[in-house]
């Protein structure tokens, strides 16, 4: 499973919705995913990957690992994948 | 019946500022920082490394053999503080004196240390036997059990554990006994002792403590950093201590609980605000009597801007002329033991007239522009001072000191 297939299907089981219906262009914000979840989902991110995400919830655009959109996600994962194998 | 006047007859700490309150008051006159480097086993696996921990405690000569079998760090904070604050109150507990009067400690992880070193026991080291005293030791109530025991006290006592607001709800409950007229005298306050690999390790799965530095309602804040220690005071009726001529540190006058009923981690204004209006109400004081609020303040971005939102709702134009400071800055967040501590920096403000400052404030924060009382400690006249407490699970708990 790609890096996407797999980010997407993290968010998608924590916001409860379909693969389908989670895009790259979605926020989590639009997707329903509030402050607990994306904690939840950072988790399960470095869990299937085996990586340290640098996120603090009090300076959330302290880090260069951006959470705008499922695609800035992808690609913030793909980069730490990268940076730390 | 009419309602007792409340006052406090004295107090005794244990935190990473001093092991006493002489040594907490002068270090929070100074703004001295008592975060640091971690010192538990494993550090190096977590990655939150710093903390306020109890520096030189030394309980290996303050207690026997006997009693650091059955004696948690928190327990042993608890009883510490608890001797300083009775040997201050000049208080012997015996007779009716000793039948009526109780314990009201907060606690939010119970003997955390003890929990940590014996599952190490048995998932690390595979031992199929632990000591025997693990549960006594463990349990929240153990503390103020511990207190009772030592000072005689047969009347009501209990743990109340309420997270972060523990300490403010127990010294709550205790207040509302002395009022009434149930007990003469209560001690109260509250103990916490979590930095351990375990407790810190468990922090930092939310994402919101700091690596380097607590800095409440500076722009450049990032998160909370955890403290240990205990607070605990004599609540004391004031006839019972003016027939008896005891020194008085200050005069409790009112309280207010209130639950958000939203969210498990995320705090509300609404629930704050109400906890804030409803302390004054409860302690029938004005607005503009109030000279200095310490801030629930952990350096959370969530907490610092819905507190100082709160403060701003309640106290409309006032709310720009009273201090409002986080001493958690100075001793961190002792979690369940937290307002016990910062109760003295209440007592401070009213009965010396200095108030404890925000230290680590680099960058002003629009969403926090309030007197923050920035970096050094400030000398100012203080008739009413609130110390609040807002606990995950939106619980809250605000109490109200008056200069005596």
């Amino acid at each position: 499973m790609s890096v996407q297939d797999k980010v997407i299907e993290i968010i998608a089981e924590q916001a409860v919705l379909e693969t389908s219906d989670v895009t790259l262009e979605s926020s989590l914000e639009d997707l329903g995913i509030d402050s607990l979840g994306l904690v939840e989902s950072i988790f399960a991110i470095e869990e299937a990957f085996d990586i340290s995400v640098p996120f603090n919830a009090n300076e959330p655009t302290a880090s260069d690992f951006d959470i705008s959109s499922v695609a800035s996600i992808v690609s913030g994962i793909e980069k730490l994948i990268a940076e730390q194998t | 019946m009419t309602d007792k006047r409340v006052v406090i007859t004295g107090a005794g700490t244990v935190n990473a500022l001093g092991h006493n309150v002489d040594q907490t008051l002068e270090a929070m006159r100074e703004g001295r920082c008592g975060i640091g480097p971690l010192k538990v086993r494993d550090v190096e696996r977590l990655a939150v490394q710093i903390g306020a921990q109890v520096q030189d405690f030394g309980a290996e000569q303050i207690f026997n053999r006997q009693q650091m079998a059955l004696f948690d760090r928190f327990t042993q904070f608890a009883l510490v503080a608890a001797r300083e604050a009775i040997a201050q109150a000049g208080l012997n507990f015996h007779g009716d004196l000793s039948a009526k009067s109780g314990v009201v400690l907060g606690n939010s992880g119970g003997g955390m240390q003890t929990l940590d070193e014996n599952y190490r026991t048995v998932y690390e080291d595979g031992k199929n036997r632990v000591h025997p005293f693990v549960v006594p030791k463990l349990m929240n109530n153990a503390a103020a059990s511990h207190v009772s025991m030592e000072f005689n006290l047969k009347g009501p006592s209990f743990t109340v554990s309420s997270a972060c607001a523990s300490s403010n709800h127990a010294m709550a409950q205790a207040f509302q006994m002395v009022r009434a007229g149930m007990a003469p005298v209560m001690i109260t306050g509250g103990a916490e002792s979590m930095l351990c690999f375990g407790g810190v390790k468990a922090w930092e799965g939310l994402r919101v403590m700091s690596k380097d530095a607590c800095r409440p309602f500076s722009a450049n804040r990032s998160g909370m950093v955890q403290g240990e220690g205990a607070g605990v005071f004599v609540f004391e009726e004031l006839a019972h201590a003016q027939a008896r001529g005891a020194e008085i540190l200050a005069e409790v006058v009112g309280f207010a609980m209130s639950s958000d009923a939203a969210d498990i981690v995320m705090p509300s204004k609404q629930g704050a605000a109400r906890a804030i209006a409803g302390a004054l109400e409860n302690a029938g004081i004005s607005r503009d009597q109030v000279g200095y609020i310490n801030a629930h303040g952990t350096g959370t971005a969530a907490n610092d801007k819905t507190e100082c939102s709160a403060v701003a709702d309640v106290f409309g134009p006032h709310a720009d002329d009273l201090m409002i400071s986080s001493t958690k800055s100075m001793h961190g967040h002792l979690i369940g033991g937290t307002g016990a501590v910062e109760l003295l920096a209440c007592i401070m403000a009213v009965r010396d007239g200095v108030v404890a400052p925000t230290i680590g404030y680099e960058e002003a924060d629009p969403e926090c522009a309030l007197d923050v009382v920035p970096n050094e400690a400030r000398e100012a006249k203080v008739d009413v001072a609130l110390s609040n407490a807002f606990a995950f699970g939106g619980l809250n708990a605000v109490l109200a000191l008056r200069r005596f």
